[in-house]
């Protein structure tokens, strides 16, 4: 069959088009005028114009995770793809699939220094899953229907293609996705039979276990998560989740412990500490979750589920290893579970859950709402409250305390509900990814749970926000600190809060109406329902301004350098442990 | 010292497309990962299609030597990977250039023991030679060595390449 000659910047939008994309993100340039040409000339493709390309990158992460969807980015060389750098990264640490196109010099001006040129496969080759440089425009569909390939296959990530203006300008046969197999990267799903009875055998003399299960559980599709709650509900095992895997299992499951790690419940950390039997499903053995590694469950046999055999083994030595897809091995197990008739210990489970209902007595993420002054806590939870007989609500967020604390207080029925950026912890991640979330889900209600110092990073996003009228809620618990780095100060530099106070801050309300929105404020107790139901009945977007307590920490924390077994619950508990010399290196 | 914390001394064969940014994606894994490079070849060995075979030598505790075959296998135009060190025997090659600036019975004594090491003359001037060496890594470093006194100027080494013994293929 012969193929249709187009030229490059046409392949791209016909290879687009075929890849079933109908959003892009992106700002144009010199060295990507041929594509943004093309994309005047059709509409099939509707175009976001957001107003810094790290906002392109955080919104199409934004809109990946919340639909399973590869995001698209288009920028142009040189500025425009060093601006992006920093949301590549946090796609690859979080494993969301992206594929970003740079605009680049012509191809015979490559290594001159041109004008706006930079090594931009170079520069973003450890921040890739994969990139290309393509350098003629009979490899352009090829290329690009590989790339999405890539990005979405295996361990999702970005993947970014590099256009040389001449190769966009340039004719060239245009071959359809059908026709294009990638002869070598073939990751593996189905996960090895053998071990996986080995597993389940294991799983059945258990009398302490625990289900670990994380971002993976999420990256694997809705599936994944009916299999895992399955799992859970036919073991009737105890299950904790990751920042990223929050929503893998509803919050509402009895069986649900809370998130793990440095910010998780009590009873989370210290069934992890105390299991006999660990079983990890899409999760990696984060440095934020394991503590002190050498003091890290010390007397589990650990089964590990990964489609990355690189996660496998990496930071703790695993009794079993299964790589494979979350939703194949979790059928298999299911499968082997229940044609072996396998006999849970049930007294002794009965005995651990007497044990962990113990724990959970402690009640470790309780606060007191008392008087005018608004805990931050008390925000999020009346959020939650206030929003939880819906059936779509997105929540993406910011990083630092009031990430993690919209973490421990909103409750997630379902997977793909939550964003936030977890491996890199990219202040300024929030805006833009609500901003991504809100245009592949229409009608949404979608809040970004901000601190005033992260929203500030990538706040010019509010314009884009006005233009493409997106009801995005931003809702900023303001301590008027960085709060989760005076946090740090305080328990390891002797509370010298060095640059971690921001003076001059704006003004939220007048800042929203500035940009179009609506400007809200709450700076009492009494105020925060009425500001929250006012956000959200308003049809426009809107920053609400909720003034918290200033100096509220952030518990339970496991500080740097400890183990689960020795988590700080309050700040009356830190005075008596003071942090070892190896946590003090730690971050 | 515990066995999970010993050094081991691995020759890992990497299988790749041959296509333009593959080593600099090797030689980034090691460096951005912090992994040992003792040595690293490569060159293509099947033009018609079009792969290279790059051999590293890398040290590191077992878990760290099972973490650079997993990351060398993410990477996308790999192929494959097999550590020869523990698949079974194998043979590994390394060649030098070494040249020897001298005159008399210093010249004299770097011939004869070329001769013991069958290290073969390639260039020679009135006051220097060239030898090549081809052998493993530890007879070229002891070749090296006794020039040394005899009036070593240069070196110049491949590194290591190895093959499996036996008939199958990589
Ligand atoms: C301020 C701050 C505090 C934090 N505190 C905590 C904390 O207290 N607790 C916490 O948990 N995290 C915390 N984090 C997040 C933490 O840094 C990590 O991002 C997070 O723990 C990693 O989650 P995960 O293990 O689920 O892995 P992810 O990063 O989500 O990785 C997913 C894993 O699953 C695998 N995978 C992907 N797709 C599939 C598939 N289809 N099938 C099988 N496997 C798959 C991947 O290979 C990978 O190994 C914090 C972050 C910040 C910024
Ligand atoms: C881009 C970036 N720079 C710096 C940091 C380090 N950091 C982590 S949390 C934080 C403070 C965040 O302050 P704010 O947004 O007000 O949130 P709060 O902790 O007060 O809730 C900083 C500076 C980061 N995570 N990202
Ligand atoms: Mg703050």
């Amino acid at each position: 069959m012969a193929y249709e000659e187009m030229s490059g910047a046409k392949i791209l939008i016909q290879a687009l088009v075929d890849q079933g994309v109908k959003d892009v993100f992106g700002y144009p340039g010199g060295a990507i005028l041929p594509v943004y040409d093309e994309l005047h000339q059709q509409n099939q493709i509707r175009h976001i114009l957001v107003r810094q390309e790290g906002g392109a990158v955080h919104a199409a992460e934004g809109y990946a995770r919340s639909t399973g969807k590869v995001g698209v980015v288009i920028v142009t060389s040189g500025p425009g793809a060093t601006n992006a750098v920093t949301g590549i990264t946090d796609a690859l640490m979080d494993s969301v699939p992206l594929v970003i196109f740079c605009g680049q010099v012509p191809t015979h001006l490559i290594g001159n220094d041109a004008f706006q040129e930079c090594d931009t496969t170079g520069i973003t080759r450890p921040c890739t899953k994969h990139n290309y440089l393509v350098k003629s425009t009979a490899d352009l569909a090829r290329t690009i229907h590989e790339a999405f390939y890539v990005a979405r296959s295996g361990r999702p990530g970005p993947v970014l293609i590099d256009l040389p203006k001449d190769v966009q300008l340039a004719m060239g046969a245009y071959i359809p996705p059908q026709d294009i197999v990638h002869k070598t990267y073939q990751p593996k799903t189905r996960g090895d039979r053998a071990l996986i009875e080995q597993a389940v055998a294991l799983m059945a003399q258990a009398e302490r276990p625990i289900l670990y299960c994380g971002g993976g559980v999420v990256n694997s599709g809705p599936k994944a998560s009916e299999l895992l709650t399955k799992l859970v509900d036919v073991t009737g095992f105890p299950v904790t989740l990751t920042l990223m895997g929050l929503g893998a299992v509803p919050a509402s499951h009895p069986q649900f412990l809370g998130m793990l790690g440095m910010h998780g419940t009590y009873e989370a950390n210290l069934a992890m500490h105390g299991c006999d039997v660990m079983v990890c499903i899409g999760a990696r053995f984060d440095d934020r979750v394991t503590g002190r590694l050498n003091a890290f469950a010390p007397n589990a046999k650990k089964i590990h589920i990964d489609i990355d055999p690189s996660s496998i083994n990496k930071n703790v030595l695993v009794d079993i290893g299964i790589v494979g897809d979350v939703a194949d091995v979790l059928e298999q197990m299911l499968n082997v579970w229940t044609s072996s008739g396998v006999k849970p210990d049930r007294k002794a489970l009965a005995a651990w859950w007497r044990q962990i209902d113990h724990w959970r007595t402690r009640n470790s993420l309780a606060y007191r709402q008392t008087g005018d002054i608004i805990k931050p806590q008390h925000a999020i939870r009346r959020l939650y409250e206030l929003t939880k007989h819906r059936d779509d609500v997105f929540i993406t967020t910011e990083v630092g305390q009031h990430q993690m604390w919209a973490a421990q207080h909103f409750g997630f029925e379902k997977p793909n509900r939550w964003m936030t950026s977890g491996g890199l912890g990219t202040m300024g991640y929030g805006l833009p990814a609500a901003m991504g979330v809100q245009l592949a889900q229409p009608g949404a209600l979608v809040v970004d749970i901000a601190g005033e110092a992260s929203i500030m990073m990538n706040i010019q996003e509010m314009s884009t926000i006005a233009q493409y009228r997106l009801p995005v809620k931003v809702f900023i618990l303001n301590n008027q600190y960085m709060g989760m780095v005076r946090q740090w100060q305080e328990l390891l530099h002797g509370s010298r809060y060095s640059q971690t106070y921001m003076e001059s801050l704006p003004d939220f309300v007048k800042l929203a109406e500035a940009f179009g929105a609506v400007g809200l404020r709450a700076e009492k107790a009494d105020q925060l329902d009425d500001v929250i139901k006012e956000m959200i009945a308003v049809d426009k977007p809107v920053i609400a301004d909720i003034m918290v307590d200033k100096a509220e920490n952030c518990f339970p924390m496991i500080p740097s350098g400890a183990a689960h077994n020795d988590m700080l619950l309050g700040p009356e508990d830190k005075a008596e442990k003071p942090i070892s010399e190896e946590g003090m290196v730690l971050v | 010292m515990p066995e999970s914390a010993r050094e081991e001394r691995h020759t890992i064969g990497v299988l790749v497309d041959n296509e333009p940014g593959v080593l600099a994606r090797v030689i980034g894994l090691f460096s951005g990962r912090g992994y040992n490079i003792e040595s690293l070849t490569v060159a293509e060995t099947d033009p018609q299609g079009k792969l290279s075979r790059i051999t590293i030598v890398t040290s590191g505790t077992p878990m760290v030597i099972e973490q650079i075959k997993n990351q060398l296998g993410r990477l996308v135009p790999v192929r494959k990977v097999s550590d020869l060190t523990i698949e079974g025997p194998h043979v590994e090659r390394e060649m030098a250039l070494v040249k020897v600036h001298g005159a008399g019975e210093k010249r004299v004594e770097a011939l004869r023991i070329a001769d013991i090491f069958r290290a073969r003359v390639v260039d020679s001037t009135n006051e220097s030679f060239v030898f090549e060496i081809i052998g493993k890594t530890t007879k070229l470093s002891a070749f090296i060595g006794l020039m040394q006194p005899l009036g070593l100027v240069d070196v110049a080494r491949t590194g290591v390449v190895a093959i499996a013994r036996g008939p199958a293929a990589f």
